[in-house]
């Protein structure tokens, strides 16, 4: 174990503390306050809008609408396509999208005149039709027009049919929004023609593309601040119409304006996991070998935007089957845009997939983990590739050790703690191992400090950390001595944080310009009086002394050398990119989550009395953060399986339960007991550190874990997400 | 620190037009209006402006970590607002405004509020201690170390809450085992899920008896 492998947090200090400064929270003098009407039909024009009242109460410095706004120079530009990416053009017609869609952004001095002002504003509408539910909307239906849209076959077309047992079966997840407990928020300012935001971006490089693309400007114009995000879990993949109208307004008043959405506005209007419906279809041998899979997807998107995500991609690989069949439709609803929230498309396909494996295990009667080992596939069959990796295998036995799979009988029902049934399941989750190309500066100080500079931000999973903890092993130093600069423009290149490949691609940028920086260090020092004729391979850098391997009394210290050469620093900046051996392999993160439910019978009620959440992500950086990620992952699923679901009332198409009274999401209640095991074994390929990824498939396959328990306990299943007791208690006899 | 009103986001000039606009329509101000010159030389002079300032505010006097303050507040404003806004104490967090998700939670004469929930004018004289309050310079108190050792946060937003909520728990007695914790702590939501690591931190400042 290395000295790095489980340090605390670097910026805990910063966080505990109350001194982590995130968007909204800038010291900006000057700075005034806006916020966004809504419109209060789904789908329609805008007849009038009044916005008189509003803009004679006190303090009020601004109110645009479409009526008066000065739209910005890329709205006109902008392609006339539903690709995904061309978002909602705010205040650019009359038009109303969606239910809550912004017609009005009300400026104030103060936080209270600007709330108060915007009750004031009125409209009326040219009501049309809305479709705002999936199921009554399948004339809609369409592929996307993509490569990634595109039908997948492998074998015989639904090859399923021809099996000894099959299985058909629909399983339905709702609308689950991302809610991360910072609200979407902004400070918005110019500088000249030069746009100024604060805001929360999973992705400073990709808002300043959209800044500059929507604005006219040039990308490297565009300043972003997005150093602290109190969590985002994909909300942040988008520029959202707020991040623009809040520009607008500062443009149009040359003030800088702070605009923070109301939790209300984070379930309408800055995305969301789509609701979607899901068929599957099975086929088995009797002895349990999987002969033909078929996984149909419909889910919804916007009528402006076509969006997709990888809800069937899964079932392409994960095990092993001759006769593979996908396909995916979007059906285009009166709503704002999906986006990827957590684990986006494998957490959804996997319930579905992992659901229906476990009834497939039944109706076989076969354990379910026997079912997929007998199943396991060896390499990557839809790429035709070998693994670069896999320890699927030994996920599967930590977790049965752990959550005592041993205690579990096939038959439903016939455990019980007292006057509990009992029940376990299992559902396996896989991810993508993906990595960008990413720049990182490594400077080295001449009191010993290193600093690294990229402009990757940490929504949360411990970025920074991991950064220090690689250029403190590779240098050799303290992660004392480690200062991070990242989460803003201006900084070397990094990627979005997302898809679960931020170690993957900044780690390794951090390790190769470490690496660089050290040999440059050495070479310089071999020039040196005290080193020379002492070969290169020979020289080692320890603590700020650059010493011979064999006489340490052999040595310069860095500060020595710097200042012979006239330096104030030793710095390297380096892009780094996935090595061309990584095409030859399928490089995947696999997880296995394992839970043990007690399910009353007369309540209807679930506790979740275990939880054990194992994975293989390659070699884990720090122990001690990564746990974090695969416990809060694992939250997110249990969420997702127990709790979470958008209500829409159909005939206003509007949201009922717009706030955490209504939408429940999992509190420290609901989480009894939780275990995390990491494999930890280095990926030869993946990258140099061998990590795989961890974020999204420490949620995928939780939901069906569970909903596999629910029936293990009960002989329920429910297919529609969240299992509520509701759905439990109609069926259950004592 | 005595601090006056301290309201850095006041009206300047370049809008003050519409602000005297609005005086001049306002039903207090019919008298004014009756008498021309008084209102234009009001008007020049910015009074009107003054008096609305005036007319609109309440008085507060409220100590915040130690911090005595003696302000003129708007009646609308909250103790979330207040702290966030114009004292610029940035560290308790805005989660929903409703009291649902427990990020804004302060302490006030000792006792763990919402402060989402709370009229800044009701905490007239009033002791309020928030997450800034806590640590003696570099010196953390016993529940910010624990949060860092046990790893209790993730992106770090709700933490102050959960901290605020933490020590409340245990100077309330609610603390006496990991079943207890997880209730009384379940008004603070954490969207990361680092709930696990959270009832660590606070099981382990409870057992190690540190004055809190």
């Amino acid at each position: 174990m290395s000295k790095t492998s489980n340090i605390n947090r670097v910026d805990g200090f910063a966080k505990v503390t109350g001194s982590a400064t995130y968007s909204a929270e800038y010291k900006t003098a000057g700075v005034v306050y806006a916020c966004l009407v809504g419109s209060t039909i789904a789908k329609g024009r805008i007849k009038t809008i009044d916005t008189k009242k509003a803009e004679w109460a006190p303090g009020v410095l601004a109110v645009i609408t479409h009526l008066n706004v000065d739209k910005p120079a890329g709205y006109e530009k902008a392609k006339d396509k539903h690709n995904f990416g061309q978002p909602l053009q705010i205040f650019k017609d009359d038009s109303v999208l969606y239910y809550d869609q912004p017609i009005a952004l009300v400026i104030a001095d103060t936080f209270e005149r600007m709330r108060y002002a915007a009750s004031l504003i009125k409209a009326d509408y040219f009501k049309e039709e809305h479709s705002t539910e999936l199921k009554k909307a399948a004339e809609k239906e369409k592929k996307v027009e993509t490569d990634k849209g595109n039908d997948y076959h492998r074998g015989e077309h639904d090859g399923y049919k021809n099996a000894e047992v099959i299985l058909e079966t629909e399983y339905t997840i709702p609308t689950e929004v991302h809610n991360p407990m910072e609200l979407a928020n902004i400070i918005a300012k110019w500088e000249g023609n030069k746009p100024i935001l604060y805001t929360k971006s999973q992705g400073v490089e990709g808002t300043r593309r959209s800044v500059a693309g929507v604005f006219g400007v040039p990308v490297e114009d565009v300043e972003v601040h997005a150093e602290y995000l109190g969590g985002a879990f994909g909300m942040g993949l988008h520029t959202w119409p707020y991040e623009i109208a809040a520009l607008i307004g500062a443009k149009k008043l040359n003030r800088p304006v702070k605009l923070v959405l109301h939790r209300e506005q984070m379930f309408t209007n800055v995305g969301f996991r789509p609701y979607t419906i899901q068929k599957m279809g099975l086929g088995a041998t009797k002895d349990g070998k999987l002969t033909g899979l078929t996984h149909e997807a419909v889910a919804m998107t916007s009528s402006y935007e076509d969006f997709m995500e990888g809800t069937v991609n899964m079932s392409r690989f994960i095990y092993d089957c001759p006769n593979v069949s996908t396909r995916y439709r979007i059906v285009p609803l009166d709503t704002c845009t999906p986006i990827w929230m957590r684990g986006p498309g494998e957490a959804t396909g996997s319930f579905a997939l992992e659901s229906a494996m476990d009834e497939m295990a039944y109706k076989l009667n076969l354990d379910p983990i026997e079912f997929r080992k007998l199943n396991y596939a060896e390499k990557d069959q839809e790429q035709n590739k070998p693994w670069s990796s896999k320890y699927l295998l030994e996920c599967y036995e930590g977790g049965m050790e752990r959550i005592g799979w041993k205690n579990r009988k096939n038959e439903p029902g016939s455990v019980k703690e007292g006057n509990w049934l009992v029940g376990y399941g299992m559902g396996t989750g896989t991810f993508g191992c993906y990595r960008s190309p990413t720049s990182v500066k490594a400077k080295l100080l001449a009191n010993g400090d290193l600093v690294l500079q990229c402009s990757v931000n940490d929504m949360g999973p411990g970025t920074a950390t991991m950064m220090t903890a690689i250029g403190a092993e590779v240098i050799g130093l303290p992660a004392e001595n480690v200062i991070i600069e990242m989460g803003k423009s201006g900084l070397p290149k990094g990627p979005t944080q997302g898809g679960s490949a931020t170690t993957s691609s900044v780690g390794s940028a951090v390790h190769d310009a470490c690496n660089l920086l050290l040999s440059k260090v050495i070479e310089l020092a071999s020039k040196s009086s005290s080193l020379k004729g002492i070969a290169i391979t020979d020289l080692t850098f320890e603590n700020g002394v650059i010493s011979s391997k064999k006489d340490k009394s052999k040595s310069v210290t860095l500060a020595t050398l710097l200042s012979s050469n006239k330096l104030e620093d030793f710095e390297v900046e380096n892009l780094s990119k996935a090595a061309e051996e990584a095409k030859k392999y399928s490089i995947y993160s696999f997880s296995v989550h394992f839970v043990k439910v007690l399910v009353n019978p007369n309540l209807g009620k679930i506790r979740l009395a275990h939880v054990v959440s194992c994975a293989d992500i390659g070699t884990v950086i720090n122990q001690k953060t990564s746990a974090g990620q695969m416990f809060g992952g694992a939250v997110g699923g249990i969420g997702m399986g127990l709790m979470e679901a958008l209500e829409i009332d159909h005939r206003f198409g509007r949201p009922i339960n717009n706030n955490f009274a209504d939408y429940h999401v999992p509190v420290n209640a609901d989480i009894e007991k939780q275990e995390v095991f990491f494999v930890n074994k280095k990926d030869p390929i993946s990258n140099p550190m061998g990590t795989k990824g961890l974020g999204e498939t420490a949620l995928v396959g939780m939901a069906p874990a569970i909903a596999n328990a629910v029936f293990n306990a009960t002989g329920k299943r429910v297919r529609d997400l969240p299992i509520t007791l509701d759905k439990i208690i109609e069926t259950v006899k004592v | 620190m005595a601090s006056k009103k301290t309201n850095q986001n006041k009206v300047t000039s370049e809008d003050a037009n519409s602000r005297r606009d609005f005086i001049k329509k306002s039903g207090l101000f019919t008298a004014l209006a009756l008498t021309p010159p008084s209102l234009v030389m009001a008007s020049e002079k910015k009074w009107d402006e003054k008096i609305a300032e005036y007319l609109e505010t309440v008085p507060l006097s409220i100590e915040v970590n130690g911090t005595k303050h003696n302000l003129n507040i708007e009646p609308r404003t909250t103790l979330l607002d207040l702290l966030r806004e114009q004292l610029q104490l940035t560290g308790t967090k805005k989660g929903c405004d409703h009291g649902q998700c427990g990020a804004c939670t302060v302490h006030v004469n000792g006792t763990r509020i919402l402060s989402c929930l709370s009229l800044a004018s009701m905490q007239q004289n009033a002791q309020v201690t928030t997450i800034e309050g806590l640590a003696k310079g570099k010196k953390l108190h016993p529940m910010q170390e624990a949060f860092i050792k046990h790893d209790g946060f993730q992106c770090g937003y709700c933490t102050p809450g959960q901290i605020m909520s933490g020590i409340a728990c245990i100077k309330e007695g609610h603390a006496n085992s990991r079943e207890e914790i997880r209730e009384y702590m379940s008004g603070n939501i954490c969207r990361c899920g680092a709930y696990h690591n959270i009832v660590d931190a606070i099981t382990e400042v409870k057992e190690g008896g540190k004055e809190i």
